[in-house]
């Protein structure tokens, strides 16, 4: 057996990726009938159980990316592989926590945790007691009878996060879920995100445009460039030990180096990403 | 401000509207009556009108006939809006189609409608209930179209990402955010419904609250005009009444406007 065909058997005994996405480019054609490069030539790859952040200043197409990998938007050029095979419509075994306000606003909080499997057909009892076990690993128990309306904004992000890991994806999609908080929700947030998904290892592609809370929850932060036509510049892996606490972690030497190196090569895109928007 | 005073507030309107009305048809101003009886009748007169008729029982009749018809109205042109908003906001080509025409038959003044259902449906109750329809369909077909169109894209994808057919769609996302836009016109539609009953019954009918004015004008017994308005609008409060209490009930998962949503 030749060297050539060894390393061939290797690669194909490797196990695929949770999410791959191989040279993608998304295009948008705008009112006026230009077209809109929101992301070129973008490859990425999550492993089974990684948490990946994705960081890039304001408007780079962080989000397009992730639409992408949903399926919820299909590339003009590049592939999406999802555990090596190619994605052909929604991403089935992606579940995603979007950025806005997603909750049923008519459905109370544990409708809206129980909608998830009751969507598979599971008897309304038994989906009901299950989304009160969630409510409660996220904190809300007791709270499964209020409309989404009657909950402060952590609360709906918790009931949001609950909807989604009750169908147990094996890959969780975050667009900026903390965004809308102030901070110190956002790291009591950050520390449950952590929490649950050390308990049950997923893989994870989280959009932030906070360059801390990337290297505070992930294994790997990738940086992209500011849009249009936004391309990954970069891609660092984060050597801190877990399990990790948000507030604690930032305290941490290799946090503040690595912070340091990531920050050197972002700014530069941060400034001309602000200056495409105007400051915005 | 306390309820008690908010009562005592709009008491006292009532009763100067009444003191002005009372001393301007019964008070000469420099041998002239500001308000000649003839026209305005008195709040007496109108009042003694009022009791007579529920004494004498005779209103209960036209009563129930403007309600059976109002409330058929409202459910036959609440069920066409909400089928036909339904069918327009899921097929765009069917709606596209059907849109010049929409909007020329919504901007048609109904009133001119009355003497064709007439002719069609008689002078019974079906003609009046045909006019209400006209009336409550455009408003529940344009706020469930609304409705389904306006579904927020977020909950949408949401929806799909979680897994949802297109009958599990309509179900959770559609149907519910219609129902939401059409009961908050619910107060238009009901008084539409009214308003379609007693206009039909005015323009040519035997029985209702629209006939009982139209009779009473036929004579110029004004105090019989006025007795019929103040009826109607009695009647039309009581049925606001029942509207916002059962939309207290469905509405439930809305956020008051006095609630901020943070």
């Amino acid at each position: 057996m030749d060297e050539e065909s060894a390393r061939g058997a290797a690669v194909a005994r490797a196990p695929a990726a949770a999410v791959s996405l191989r040279a993608t480019t998304v295009a948008f054609r705008l009112a006026d009938g230009a077209t809109y490069t929101a992301v070129e030539d973008a490859s990425l790859a999550v492993a089974d159980g990684e948490f990946v952040a994705i960081v890039g200043p304001t408007g780079c197409g962080k989000s397009t990316l992730l639409n992408v990998a949903a399926g919820l938007l299909a590339p003009c050029a590049g592939g999406v592989a999802i555990f090596g095979e190619p994605l052909p419509g929604l991403n089935r075994a992606a579940g995603y926590l979007f950025q806005a306000e997603a909750l049923f606003p008519w459905k109370t909080a544990i409708e809206n945790v129980a909608i998830g499997l009751e969507i598979d057909g599971a008897p309304p009892a038994k989906a009901r007691a299950r989304a009160a076990e969630w409510l409660t690993r996220v904190g809300l128990a007791g709270f499964g009878e209020r409309y989404p309306h009657m909950l402060s904004g952590g609360q709906r992000k918790r009931v949001g996060l609950a909807q989604v890991l009750i169908r147990d994806p094996k890959i969780l999609l975050m667009d900026e879920p903390f965004g809308p908080l102030d901070a110190q929700t956002r790291q009591i947030m950050g520390n449950l995100l952590l929490d649950l998904w050390s308990a049950d290892r997923k893989a994870v592609l989280f959009v932030t445009h906070d360059l801390e809370e990337a290297i505070a929850l992930s294994d790997r932060v990738v940086i992209m460039s500011a849009g249009p036509a936004a391309r990954i510049i970069g891609d660092w892996k984060v050597d801190i030990g877990r399990p990790r606490d948000i507030a604690e972690v930032k305290l941490e030497r290799a946090f503040r180096e690595l912070h340091r190196d990531i920050w050197q090569k972002l700014k530069d895109e941060v400034l001309k990403g602000y200056a495409q928007t105007g400051g915005g | 401000m306390s309820r008690a005073r908010l009562l005592f507030l709009q008491a006292l309107v009532a009763v100067v509207a009444i003191a002005i009305w009372h001393i301007g048809t019964s008070v000469p101003l420099f041998g002239v009556k500001l308000l000649p009886p003839f026209f305005f009748s008195t709040p007496y007169d109108v009042a003694a009108r009022v009791v007579k008729w529920f004494v004498e029982g005779s209103i209960w009749k036209h009563l129930w006939i403007t309600l059976i018809e109002a409330m058929l109205a409202f459910v036959i042109g609440s069920l066409g809006g909400v089928t036909i908003g339904f069918w327009f906001a899921r097929k765009p080509l069917v709606a596209a189609v059907f849109d010049p025409y929409v909007k020329m038959i919504n901007a048609l003044p109904r009133v001119v409608l009355a003497p064709i259902f007439a002719l069609w449906l008689g002078l019974g109750i079906w003609s009046k209930v045909a006019l209400g329809v006209t009336l409550v369909f455009f408003i529940v077909f344009f706020n469930v179209y609304q409705g389904i169109k306006e579904v927020s894209p977020t909950i949408l994808s949401n929806a799909r990402m979680l897994g949802m057919n297109e009958r599990q769609l309509m179900r959770h996302v559609y149907w519910p955010s219609a129902l939401s836009w059409m009961f908050s016109s619910l107060h238009t539609s009901v008084g539409f419904a009214v308003v379609g009953a007693v206009v039909g019954e005015y323009l040519g009918s035997a029985a209702g609250l629209g006939y009982v004015i139209q009779q009473a004008e036929g004579v110029f017994d004004v105090a019989g005009v006025f007795a019929g308005m103040f009826v109607l609008a009695a009647f039309v409060i009581v049925i606001d009444t029942l509207v916002t209490a059962v939309e207290k009930r469905l509405l439930v998962w809305r956020p008051l406007a006095a609630e901020t949503r943070t």
